[in-house]
């Protein structure tokens, strides 16, 4: 059974014609072209398929297409529109918080979420008072990132820059 | 030929880094095609048996079903002397997950659902998964990976364990552990009948390895084969040679001229299909004067293999050149068994067995009261244990020095169990660390000049470089050290160079693997600038051309060429639970000239966090009584998180050494994880005074 919707990608909305057991991430990279987000493990436990929908990271391979007209879909490529880059982006280079690149999209978009939580005050497992406004060491860091494998293990990397970009110490 | 360093050295940024960041690097299921087919596999539900009928009707009236390939059906291979290689030839059944069948529909989501509407009936013979050391099949390879002697023995180790004031005799398993890069084995495979041409993108370690097999194998001209790689997600071994998911796509290609067939691996395919890491089971036997000088040892190695195609891991070696003794014996034997095949996982061979030769050693030096980095600088040799040669260069003491200094070792407490802090014994532990500078014969590069008058004048060039070679670029950072060995080569900037790599349109190249292609590649790079500067000196004219090959290394039988390190953990163990964390880590290497410290760092650190993966995590349970990993994801089959690492830092020696190639460089892709999880098992008996010999630890261990 196919079903007709319109995802917004980076901006652009458009409208598609997909099965209706097609994934988010299916729809962006099979019928989209839009190949930045990465498929891992296709069952939401490496994180290589997170974007942003409606600006919250989502894990791609578990949503379905249909659950989503109308969204607004954000992926690393869509974060450096014409070649600006994402502050994150830029931390992710200048510490080079990557190896074979497979998984950093997914990375990049989780990190931008997880900033975006923290900001808003959201606890994580290792806040100690989950009242408190979160403070992002490189504990809290590490925890929030959790659900993106890396298995080049670009981890110490990847916390250094994620810590740089909450400093305000990369520029956008 | 030495080159002198000048971009070699530097902290060069990833050249593909802004790619990679985006998203917009294409990885092999990424590359645009025209009609794809999408292409789901059926496997094998028995270890062990025979196909006696498939019923493909049901999935073949799927609306969008394209075909259904099975052993009766599928095009025929020219060469099956490979049995991994041979898919969908005949009716066996050697392993569970074995391909049986081959669905090609218009969606994914097509393929998918016929793969399961394909219904296979089976004449299941008994079968055998489960690693036996006492098994009746135990038999000796003629080589152990890739061509080491089996057994080796020197001295009398048995009449020196007998007089041997000290004796540590243990036996020491690791886990069958799969490699799980991030991106799935993939392969979009395109036949064009016309001109006999097959096209591959391809996620792989060596794009020449697999035009090489895969024309073999379908009984193609080799130049008729285009494997196209230009970025790759990760391989840690298991994309250094392919496996039978390459020639499946090719295969079925060939079925359905035209249209380009798309496979990439599930997860769980990940774990029956492309290779792993063998359990192993160590019997390790030191003896020594009082002093801790090793008088004797002993390593004996039982491990698996597949019934129908073996591949023997070298575990054992590891213990041939670490340390200095007089009498020592080695030797490997394996059990086949009704599974897939082994194969490389991230050095393999010195992984495993640095994890029982570093624990004993660990072992050993609490026998002796010796502090276990004291040990090892007592038993550091003079000349290469193994062959004899001098070292090239060996910088395992400095490395224990800087690395106990680093760790304020001489503060430690040598007493195991002593120290509880909230509720968490903290313990220290060391291993050493070592991996062969490889290189690999067989590659060979083209550099070409063009003129380009748009190049910023403060660069000193009248145009730029192209380099070509079909090298692999896995994470490791190969494309911008390339770079640099090129530029220095050419003695011009690197910003005047662009490097071309991952496309079998390019000059031959060796595999990434065995931590040998920088090396190799760089080698080769270096032969070619060699003859450049010869042909065209300095001032090259418009289009000036010339190639080069991997040459020949004169002091290649004279010095026995290593890189070294030692790893230092500290690791707290909850009293309670047993719930295991690594708050710290540090390695520090000795491993020639470091080209890019950025990438480098990132590399070892790679391998010292896969270390502390295998020390506590990793672990591929196979059910006996299906010979299934039934732990077969990412959620059941943990590999380390963020949340798993801690404080962590690798640094290095600078070491000069001459010999090894022109820059002066050994591989560093896999000395990070060697040693690293022994590190960990020491630091764990010291928080806690259990001794750990099996890999992963979990906290069930310390609950005792």
């Amino acid at each position: 059974m196919d079903a007709t919707l319109t995802l917004v990608v980076d901006g652009r909305p458009t409208t598609l014609t997909v099965d209706t057991r097609t994934t988010v991430l299916d729809a962006l990279r099979e019928h989209l072209d839009a190949t930045s987000p990465k498929k891992g493990c296709d069952h939401g436990q490496c994180g290589s398929c997170t974007v942003l929908c409606n600006g919250r990271r989502v894990l791609a391979c578990l949503s379905l297409a249909v659950a989503h007209d109308g969204d607004e879909i954000t992926t690393a490529e869509g974060l450096a529109p014409e070649g600006e880059r994402h502050a994150v982006q830029v931390a992710f280079l200048e510490a080079d918080a990557y190896q074979c690149g497979y998984c950093t999209p997914g990375q990049i978009c989780s990190a931008v979420g997880m900033l975006d939580e923290a900001a808003a005050g959201h606890p994580s497992a290792v806040s100690g008072d989950v009242a408190a406004p979160p403070t992002l060491d490189r504990t809290e860091i590490a925890e929030r990132m959790s659900g993106n494998l890396c298995r080049c293990a670009a981890y110490v990397n990847i916390v250094t820059a994620i810590e740089r970009v909450h400093a305000g110490e990369t520029a956008r | 030929m030495t080159l002198t360093p000048d971009a070699m050295g530097r902290a060069l940024p990833r050249i593909e880094g802004g790619q990679k960041v985006a998203g917009t690097a294409r990885y092999a299921f990424e590359h645009p095609v025209v009609g794809p087919l999408y292409l789901h596999p059926v496997q094998s539900t028995i270890a062990r048996g025979r196909v006696t009928a498939i019923d493909t009707s049901t999935a073949e009236a799927l609306d969008g079903v394209v075909a259904v390939l099975t052993h009766e059906n599928a095009p025929r291979l020219a060469d099956t002397s490979d049995a991994e290689f041979a898919v969908l030839q005949d009716d066996t059944v050697a392993f569970r997950g074995q391909y049986v069948a081959a669905v090609l529909a218009e969606r994914s989501e097509t393929a998918r659902e016929a793969a399961e509407l394909v219904e296979v009936t089976y004449d299941q013979q008994d079968h055998h998964v489960e690693l036996d050391e006492d098994s009746p099949d135990l038999y000796a390879p003629d080589v152990v990976n890739p061509s080491f002697e089996t057994d080796e023995t020197v001295g009398d180790p048995e009449a020196a364990l007998e007089s041997a004031p000290v004796t540590v005799r243990q036996t020491y398993t690791t886990a069958m552990t799969h490699n799980n890069p991030m991106e799935p084995h993939t392969t979009v495979a395109t036949w064009d009948a016309e001109d006999g041409r097959l096209t591959l993108f391809e996620s792989t370690q060596g794009v020449s390895a697999v035009r090489t097999a895969v024309a073999g194998v379908l009984g193609l001209e080799t130049g008729s084969v285009d494997v196209i790689s230009p970025h790759v997600g990760g391989g840690f071994g298991s994309k250094g040679t392919p496996h039978a998911n390459t020639v499946l796509a090719a295969l079925a290609a060939r079925a359905v001229p035209g249209r380009p067939v798309k496979y990439a691996l599930t997860r769980q395919q990940m774990f029956d299909l492309v290779g792993y890491r063998t359990p192993t089971i160590q019997h390790v036997t030191l003896g020594a004067e009082a002093d801790g000088r090793l008088t004797a040892i002993v390593h004996d190695v039982v491990e698996q293999t597949a019934r129908f195609k073996e591949f023997a891991e070298q575990t054992a070696v590891y213990s041939r050149s670490m340390y200095a003794t007089q009498n020592r014996r080695t030797s490997h034997r394996l059990v086949p068994l009704d599974v897939g095949v082994p194969s490389w996982m991230r050095a393999p061979g010195e992984a495993p067995g640095s994890f029982a030769a570093e624990v004993a050693m660990d072992e050993l030096a609490v026998a002796t009261g010796i502090d276990p980095v004291e040990l090892r600088i007592r038993n550091e040799p003079a000349v290469s244990p193994a062959s004899g040669l001098p070292f090239s260069s060996r910088h395992l003491v400095d490395c224990l020095r800087r690395g106990a200094d680093r760790f304020a070792w001489r503060l430690r407490d040598p007493r195991p169990r002593a120290r509880l802090v909230d509720g968490w014994w903290i313990g220290t532990g060391v291993a050493a660390s070592s991996y062969p500078t490889n290189s690999m014969p067989g590659s060979s590069a083209v550099i070409r000049f063009h003129v380009d008058p748009s190049l910023d004048p403060a660069l000193g060039a009248a145009g730029r470089y192209e380099v070509e070679i079909a090298a692999a670029d896995i994470g490791t950072g190969a494309r911008t050290v390339l770079t640099q060995i090129a530029a220095d080569a050419l003695g011009v900037r690197p910003e005047t160079v662009h490097v071309a790599i991952g496309d079998t349109a390019l000059p031959p190249a060796t595999t990434a693997g065995g931590s040998s292609g920088t090396a190799s590649w760089g080698a080769t790079i270096a032969d070619a600038a060699d003859r450049f500067r010869d042909k065209w000196g300095d001032d090259p004219s418009d289009g000036a051309q010339a190639d080069g090959s991997m040459p020949d290394n004169p002091y290649s039988g004279r010095y026995a060429m290593s890189a070294y390190g030692a790893h230092f953990a500290e690791v707290a163990v909850h009293a309670d639970t047993g719930e295991v964390r690594v708050p710290r880590m540090l390695g520090v290497f000795a491993a020639g000239r470091i080209l890019n410290p950025d990438t480098a760092r990132s590399q070892l650190l790679g391998g010292m966090t896969m270390g502390l993966s295998m020390a506590l995590h990793e672990e591929s349970v196979l059910d006996p009584r299906s010979g299934h990993v039934i732990n077969h994801d990412l959620a059941n089959y943990h590999v380390t998180a963020h949340a798993d690492v801690g404080v962590m830092e690798a640094e290095w020696i600078d070491e000069e050494d001459p010999y090894v190639n022109p820059m002066g460089c050994k591989g560093i892709g896999e000395i990070g994880i060697v040693g690293a999880a022994a590190a960990i098992a020491n630091a764990a008996h010291h928080a806690t005074g259990v001794r750990m010999r099996s890999v992963p630890m979990t906290l069930d261990d310390f609950v005792v």
